[in-house]
């Protein structure tokens, strides 16, 4: 019996529920999501039935959904999480023989009301997967090799599936949020140093292997790797989107253009400026002053969650916020990067942002599982 | 499995602590994504927005509307007409094909026509227009129009399209325009950007080439602002260009017109010079061609039949054809002595028939000779042997050096293409150009126009018109542009001797007008519009000492390309000169018989202005004028045949 179970009696019931959850938070991904339908609204050039009224229906059913979580006890989903995850993973492996082949990828399987990708449901899965196994495991284990493996095949897995879609971004996210979990449950400093270590010496390896008789790669293949990190190089094919996006932001300059006068977006030079590249119009129309903003409401919402997590004191709850905030931070950092120009392009969308039903949902749905933390907390 | 709560809280706070700890790594995160966006947004901000507007904003040259050519009285001669086209877009059409094909129940389509249209349609973004036929006639274009509900994406434009009315009276002097080549453009230093639109028309030669620059203009620009695959959002400003300048030419297009129609099938040229001013009146060259065909796109049938022709149409003979002037060189040998003081008007040779001079024997056309001759005979009867014996006496050097300041051996810078120098040869120029020593059998044959001299008929009028005047005058082409006047000097005197010009001048009234004149048969009765002229029959062909004693062959019974050249030089009135003529019959024989006429019925109609009157010519010719003249078929002043429809 676990500790949290012994205090269950301190949890709200009932109505009192609805005073334990955290306004805060929901009022700023609220904002963040408004000025998401704003630019869907000035993107499609001043109508709104194109995208922001169809990504508000989303998010009014994600925002359903997400109290309906966080209504739910906390414990109730821990109890879901291995099977969560098995699910996730048996539809990844859907995908990959049965999916419908969009953008080049099998990434969805189409339910009829909406096209599931299960590889956003992955992110959060995973996360509940692996803050049970650590609520699970014995505190002085966790840094036991034998007991560091289980967790790494619990994310090499379904990472390897998302892998051969193919699909980098969120095969990166996969690692890095199975990392962040792992990590915050405290797993030895050394392991990720030894990592770290491996990653840089193998990349190296390959880079002062180049030319020499004892080359690791074949030169098209270094080719490829050229045309990913430098896409300056190719300004019509591989590199014409990220151009056209750092034109786009820069040219808002401080206080940008004026909201639906974004010539890049409006004559179509941005590429997918409705989804991964929507930041890329917020720059142009509201300038450097429009952008810091978000980023700023997006530091508050990091903000709440860490605070979330730290005032915590169950362990599946901890953990549980804490991959969800890992995973919110790698959806704006690597998408941010990448229309900044600082990333190589991989498919990431903008939380709350970009168009799109997946990834609002499971963001939504992982904040309803935030919420249900912070309602049955201890107090 | 049971835990102490002491561990727990322990635990929880170890995982708060990582917790921060990678609050901490976000953090830094967000500084370097701020960092990066005030870089971009705030360091960059101008050099992207200057990026942005380059995205944005396309500049289209807007083609300059190509000046016109007039002639002296102000009648059209290159203009620029409607064009009517059909054009049509994808992405309006719908159904390509179907609407093509509906089209084409409308206005006349080859298959070809369609072929292109489909494949050009189907290149090409939906929404460029592609043009589907050119040159429509007025008819067919509100065809087009009136049918346009069932014609979605089709709509009928207007253009311009250069046109020239005279069509072969001018085709020489005006040349033709024709969509810039990459070989133009390599000819042009820092070429106007104008020229890179596709099928832009410069001029390709003639007046059209040559006065480029004027008629030309300066494109204007518009600034629109396209989308990402090149739509036309909107036109955000224009700026328009300036027309190209009217050219009003000196030629008069009702004798330019005479003349072609007189010259008729011939291989022939007629140049007719202003003596007061150095206008040409008329520059014709026959046969001529339609330049409206090259306007179009020649057919390689039309293109075949004029490289072929052994007339060579496309050739511009007045100011391109380089031959021997014969006989109408005379007066230059004539005036090079008199002026050298070798000679005077009273000198007289004695022809034999022959001279003998550095070992071998050169004959005179008349195989009998002529007698004792003085300047004025040898002119009126073209006796060689005087001016044999004139040009041993004052020298080849002496000879050429009045050519030249009559105008031979000179380009004379008029807007037309090929010019010909010519060659008016001397010592120094036969020892550098075929590293011989000039024989005393070289001057003898310049002196009559012959061996080495070549002239074009546009130096002879200029040389013939010098030796009316006196004066140094130069040929003139353009008389104003845009309704300015080109400047005209007055030309220089030569500074020759009254006396000596006068004796020349005599010379060839005599030819026209005197007893034995070589001319006679061409002469002027009316009272005031006299001429004077001389003859010239040049040698294509070599007589040989054999073929001379066998007796010579008569043109008559050679082959067309190998019979003389008919020269002829003249002037009018005789005693208060206005227009200087020359011309050459190519093959056509004897000067007085094939050449004289013609120039005597071109100055004619210089002078009255209109078709000359019977009265003018010797009655027992008026019969034969009368009908030669009535046949010619001549435009009305509009430019279009009387009685024929232009259609």
């Amino acid at each position: 019996m676990s500790f949290l179970e012994y205090r269950v009696k301190t949890a709200p019931t009932g109505l009192s529920k609805v005073f334990a959850v955290n306004w805060a938070l929901v009022l700023v991904v609220t904002a963040v999501a408004a000025i998401g339908w704003l630019m869907l609204y000035s993107i499609s050039g001043g109508r709104i039935e194109v995208w922001a009224e169809p990504q508000m229906k989303r998010y009014a059913v994600g925002l359903v959904l997400m109290f309906i979580i966080a209504f739910t006890p906390i414990w109730f989903w821990r109890s879901m999480s291995g099977m969560a995850y098995g699910v996730s993973l048996v539809l990844l492996l859907v995908v990959e023989f049965f999916g419908t082949v969009g953008m080049g990828a099998q990434r969805w399987i189409d339910l009829g009301f909406i096209r599931l990708q299960p590889s956003e449901l992955m992110k959060v899965t995973l996360v509940m997967m692996l803050a049970n196994y650590y609520d699970n495991l014995d505190d002085k284990k966790v840094s036991h090799p034998l007991w560091v493996l289980v967790p790494v095949a619990l994310i090499v897995a379904p990472t390897i599936l998302v892998l051969m879609q193919p699909n980098l971004g969120t095969s990166i996210m996969l690692l890095m949020v199975g990392a962040g979990v792992m990590f915050a449950a405290g797993v030895s400093f050394w392991y990720f140093g030894g990592v770290l270590a491996l990653v840089v010496g193998a990349v190296v390896a390959v880079f002062t292997s180049r030319g020499t008789p004892w080359q690791l790669l074949h030169d098209y293949q270094y080719t490829r790797i050229d045309t990913f990190l430098n896409p300056a190089a190719d300004p019509l094919g591989a590199g014409y989107n990220i151009i056209q996006a750092k034109i786009a932001l820069g040219s808002g300059g401080w206080a940008g253009k004026g909201f639906m006068q974004g010539t890049q977006s409006r004559l179509n030079f941005l590429p997918e400026k409705h989804t991964d590249f929507i930041f890329t119009t917020l720059g142009e129309e509201f300038g450097f002053v429009g952008a810091s903003s978000l980023l700023l409401l997006y530091g508050l919402i990091l903000v709440f969650l860490i605070v979330a997590a730290v005032q915590n004191r169950d362990r599946f709850s901890q953990l549980l916020i804490i991959g969800i905030t890992v995973n919110f931070f790698l959806y704006l950092a690597i998408n941010l990067s990448m229309v900044m120009g600082m990333a190589p392009v991989v498919g990431v969308p903008l939380p709350l942002l970009s168009y799109g039903g997946s990834a609002t949902l499971v963001i939504m749905l992982a904040f309803g599982l935030v919420q249900s933390a912070i309602v049955h907390r201890l107090r | 499995m049971k835990r102490v709560n002491r561990d727990t809280e322990a635990s929880a706070r170890r995982v708060s602590r990582r917790s921060l700890l990678l609050g901490g790594g976000m953090t830094a995160m967000f500084a370097a994504l701020g960092a990066r966006m005030r870089y971009l947004g705030v360091e960059q901000a101008d050099e992207f927005r200057l990026l942005a507007e380059e995205n944005r904003i396309n500049i289209r040259l807007l083609p300059p509307t190509r000046g016109l050519i007039f002639d002296r009285n102000g009648k059209g001669l290159g203009l620029n007409e409607q064009n009517y086209r059909v054009v049509m877009t994808r992405e309006d059409a719908g159904d390509v094909e179907a609407v093509l094909n509906r089209l084409s129940h409308v206005i006349p389509l080859t298959r070809e026509d369609l072929a292109d249209a489909l494949e050009a349609l189907k290149k090409n973004s939906p929404f460029v227009p592609i043009t589907v036929k050119d040159r429509l006639d007025w008819e067919q274009f509100s065809r087009v129009a009136l049918n346009a509900p069932a014609l979605p994406g089709v709509t009928p434009e207007t253009g311009m399209s250069r046109t020239y009315p005279r069509d072969t009276d001018f085709a020489h002097v005006l040349g033709y325009v024709g969509p810039v080549s990459e070989k133009d453009l390599e000819g042009i230093e820092n070429p106007d950007p104008v020229l890179r639109i596709p099928k832009f028309q410069i001029g390709k030669i003639g007046v059209e080439k040559w006065m480029e620059d004027t008629l030309r203009g300066q494109a204007g620009t518009k600034r629109i602002e396209v989308n990402h695959i090149g739509r036309v959002m909107r036109e955000l400003n224009r700026i328009e260009g300036t027309a190209g300048s009217d050219v009003h030419l000196t030629i008069d297009a009702g004798v330019q017109n005479f003349v072609q129609a007189r010259l008729g099938e011939e291989s022939a040229a007629c140049v007719i010079m202003d003596v007061q001013n150095g206008d040409i009146i008329a520059a014709v060259s026959a046969p001529s061609f339609d330049p409206n065909l090259f306007v179009r796109g020649i057919s390689s049938t039309d293109f075949r039949f004029l490289m072929d022709h052994d007339h060579r149409p496309m050739a511009n003979k007045a100011v391109q054809g380089a031959y021997p002037p014969g006989s109408t060189f005379k007066m230059v040998t004539a005036l090079a002595a008199l002026e050298a003081g070798v000679i005077t008007a009273e000198t007289t040779f004695k022809c034999p028939g022959h001279l003998d001079a550095g070992g071998r024997k050169f004959h005179c056309w008349r195989r009998g000779g002529h007698g004792t001759v003085n300047l004025e005979r040898s002119l009126m009867e073209s006796c060689d042997v005087f001016y044999y014996e004139t040009a041993l006496k004052v020298g080849i050097d002496k000879i050429a050096e009045m050519g030249r300041s009559l105008g031979l051996g000179i380009r004379h810078d008029l807007p037309m293409s090929a010019i010909t120098e010519g060659n008016m040869p001397d010592k120094a120029w036969k020892q550098e150009r075929h590293k011989e020593e000039w024989v005393i059998g070289d001057t003898i044959n310049a002196s009559i126009g012959q061996g080495f001299v070549l002239t074009s008929p546009l130096q002879l009028a200029v040389m013939t018109a010098r030796i009316a005047s006196g004066r140094e005058l130069k040929p003139r082409l353009v008389r104003a542009i845009d309704g300015r006047e080109v400047p005209l000097e007055p030309a220089p005197s030569l500074g020759f001797a009254t006396s000596n010009l006068t004796a020349v001048q005599g010379g060839m009234v005599a030819v026209m007008n005197g007893k034995a004149g070589t001319a006679r048969s061409a002469r002027v009765v009316a009272e005031g519009v006299q001429m004077a002229g001389k003859t010239g029959t040049a040698q294509v062909r070599n007589i040989s000492a054999a073929e001379r004693e066998r007796g010579v062959i008569s043109n008559d019974n050679l082959p067309w390309n190998r019979r003389d050249h008919a020269l002829f030089v003249g002037y009018a009135p005789a005693d208060n000169p206005r227009y200087a003529v020359s011309v050459v019959v190519e093959h056509g024989g004897g000067g007085s018989t094939a050449a004289a006429p013609i120039a005597r019925d071109a100055l004619l109609r210089a002078l009255y202005g209109a078709v000359p009157p019977l009265d003018a010519y010797p009655a027992d010719q008026r019969g034969r004028i009368d009908s030669l003249l009535s046949g010619l078929r001549l435009r009305g002043d509009d430019g279009t045949y009387p009685g024929v429809s232009d259609t």
